[in-house]
């Protein structure tokens, strides 16, 4: 079991489709290409002795390349986050050597420097003349051989590097992908992070459906809406920051549909997507389908999805709750489980928050040196707080580690912030617990007021009480002008949290 | 033939066909491909053998098969024109359900 064999598979069955598109080198590679590229490049890789590779750049022909040709030639694949400082660039590849590193032409030097570090450009990776050894034999088919090391974003501490095995990343893609599946003039945008999971997953389930990649780099939405409608794209993923962004765009072109008659499916993970943005979405556009996935690095990616169906239907729906389903993560993939359980590890029913537990051949659960927080029986504790209905539906309410505990009730602050939501001066919401001499913690709440509103404290916090109970009422609140995000649209609480506390 | 593990990769003697093992039970079973005993795929070619007539539908790259007991579920990586079957019962194509893209 090796990803390299989704690749063969590809290549074997239609070697001279495009594979992926560079559009900032203006280069493609097919599918006969991309694999004997990887055979030359894994015979680099392994000329260098390196133990692992490890690629530091935007996203480009060097992302599914490096990917594949590590798979063959038997190294962890490691992509860095290029945003971070070189500082932390430093500490990270000190971690992962002797390393063959892929990096842009302005690296290698300083990077190169470094003890048991090989430093190439990407162009020069790129160059077949520069790279004429090809690896000789197969590539390994132990399953048990580690295919992928990701640094998590780390919002805490020291990144750990989650450990993805090749078992789980190709149970991932055989459970959810069906070979050859896309039509000969599919093409996917990709302009997710090539260092986040959700960047390895598009590579591998874009190849195993023969589907043509086209990259974005570096993400704005009017090169998004340009690059859709220019290769008639046919599906995509973006995070909810960039789905929030081409609505605003579109909706400030004048646009009342997008234009873009090929978009088959657009899905979206990786952060909370707000009700208002998803609703003019669908409006926009009204042919597309909507998926939503719910993953974690630990996974594989995608757990969880809600689809197309679950989407009309809940726009459509005339209840509250049916409704609610748009805001939900959708139900379990085939092969995995889900259960919400209490501190004590008791298993909760329908309707009930707890934290999020997974089981699946493609959960990992497992960081380089620290081993695997897996339970014998298999599950995952994913830190996640949610809770599921009847039907299975999975709703996600932060992490565990956010809940507000005040005078030893546990609070959550996505219900709150869903209250808030709902008040039609508000734009955005972030609720966090802040220190409190007489109830332990308490409750404080950042709000983001629309352009032309005006925001009533004392209403907000009616409004909370009304729709929940007293203990849930902001102790403390503040109008920001924006709310802090990651660059995958995850709200960066700790930054809320910090600034309340430093008001105190 | 040596035992089917999960990751292991076998070639049919007489026809084009390859499969990778998705899940085995561990138990030793003779895995064929056009009624004869498949082999490792890094096995140099066998001479002679022709796919049996009774097991001649062929397997197609990409398709999932499984035995009627779920014991052995393998998956198609070159396709060939023998059938694959375990002590003379034919393995299942496996129906998989199309899900939304998502990545």
């Amino acid at each position: 079991m090796n990803v390299m064999m989704l690749l063969e598979m590809a290549s074997g069955a239609f070697p001279d489709r495009p594979a992926f598109t560079d559009g900032e080198r203006g280069l493609t590679y097919t599918y006969s290409e991309l694999f004997e590229a990887a055979r030359s490049r894994a015979g680099s890789i392994q000329a260098q002795g390196a133990s692992r590779m490890a690629k530091l750049d935007v996203s480009n022909l060097g992302t599914p390349l490096g990917l594949f040709a590590s798979a063959w030639a038997g190294v962890p694949y490691v992509p860095l986050n290029y945003r971070l400082t070189n500082e932390e660039i430093e500490a990270l590849l000190k971690r992962v050597t002797p390393a063959y590193l892929v990096t842009s032409s302005d690296r290698v030097d300083a990077f190169g420097a470094l003890d048991d570090v090989h430093a190439v450009a990407t162009d020069s990776f790129l160059d077949a003349q520069q790279n004429q050894s090809p690896i000789d034999g197969e590539w390994g088919m132990d399953p048990e051989e580690v295919a992928v090391l990701l640094f998590t974003s780390g919002t805490t501490g020291e990144p750990k590097a989650a450990v993805l095995r090749h078992k789980h990343l190709v149970s991932y893609i055989l459970s959810s992908v069906e070979f050859a599946s896309a039509p000969e003039e599919d093409a996917s945008l990709v302009c997710v992070p090539p260092y986040h999971i959700a960047g390895i997953a598009a590579i591998m389930s874009s190849v195993y459906s023969g589907r043509h990649v086209i990259q974005l780099p570096n993400f704005s939405a009017e090169a998004w809406i340009e690059l859709a409608r220019q290769h008639n794209v046919t599906t995509a993923f973006v995070v909810p920051t960039m789905l929030a962004r081409i609505v605003e765009t579109l909706e400030a072109q004048g646009a009342t549909t997008a234009d873009m008659p090929h978009l088959n499916s657009l899905a979206y993970g990786g952060g909370k997507m707000p009700l208002s943005v998803i609703e003019k979405a669908m409006r926009l556009f009204p042919h597309t389908d909507f998926s939503n996935a719910y993953g974690l690095t630990e996974t594989s990616s995608t757990i969880c999805v809600l689809g197309p169906d679950a989407h009309r239907e809940a726009i459509a729906s005339t209840t509250e709750s049916g409704r609610r389903r748009l805001v939900s993560v959708g139900q379990a993939l085939p092969g995995v489980e889900i259960e919400i359980r209490d501190d004590e590890g008791k298993v909760l029913g329908a309707g009930e928050r707890g934290e999020i537990y997974v089981r699946g051949e493609q959960v990992s659960g497992e960081y380089e040196g620290k081993g695997s927080v897996v339970d014998a029986e298999g599950w995952f504790p994913t830190r996640d707080a949610g809770s599921m209905d009847e039907e299975g539906y999975l709703f996600l309410e932060g992490r565990a580690d956010d809940v507000i505990v005040r005078g030893g009730e546990n609070l959550s602050p996505g219900e709150i912030e869903d209250v808030l939501l709902t008040h039609p001066a508000v734009a955005d919401a972030a609720v966090v617990g802040v220190p409190d001499e007489q109830w332990g913690e308490a409750v404080a709440a950042a709000v983001v007021t629309k352009s032309g509103a005006t925001i009533d404290m004392q209403a907000l916090k009616d409004l909370v009480k009304d729709q929940l109970r007293s203990s849930r009422v902001p102790a403390h609140m503040a109008i920001w002008d924006e709310l802090p995000y990651n660059e995958t649209g995850k709200l960066l609480r700790r930054v809320v949290k910090a600034s309340f506390i430093e008001g105190l | 033939m040596p035992t089917l593990k999960t990751g292991g990769r076998f070639k049919s003697a007489v026809c084009a066909g390859e499969i990778m093992v998705v899940a085995a039970s561990g138990d030793d079973v003779e895995l064929t491909c056009g009624g004869v005993a498949m082999v490792e795929a890094g096995t140099d070619a066998l001479a002679g053998g022709e796919v049996h007539p009774d097991h001649a539908v062929g397997i197609a790259m990409g398709k999932r098969y499984i035995t009627a007991d779920e014991t052995l579920e393998v998956l198609c990586v070159k396709a060939g024109d023998g059938s694959l079957a375990v002590k003379g019962d034919l393995l299942l194509q496996k129906d998989t359900k199309q899900l939304p893209k998502t990545d």
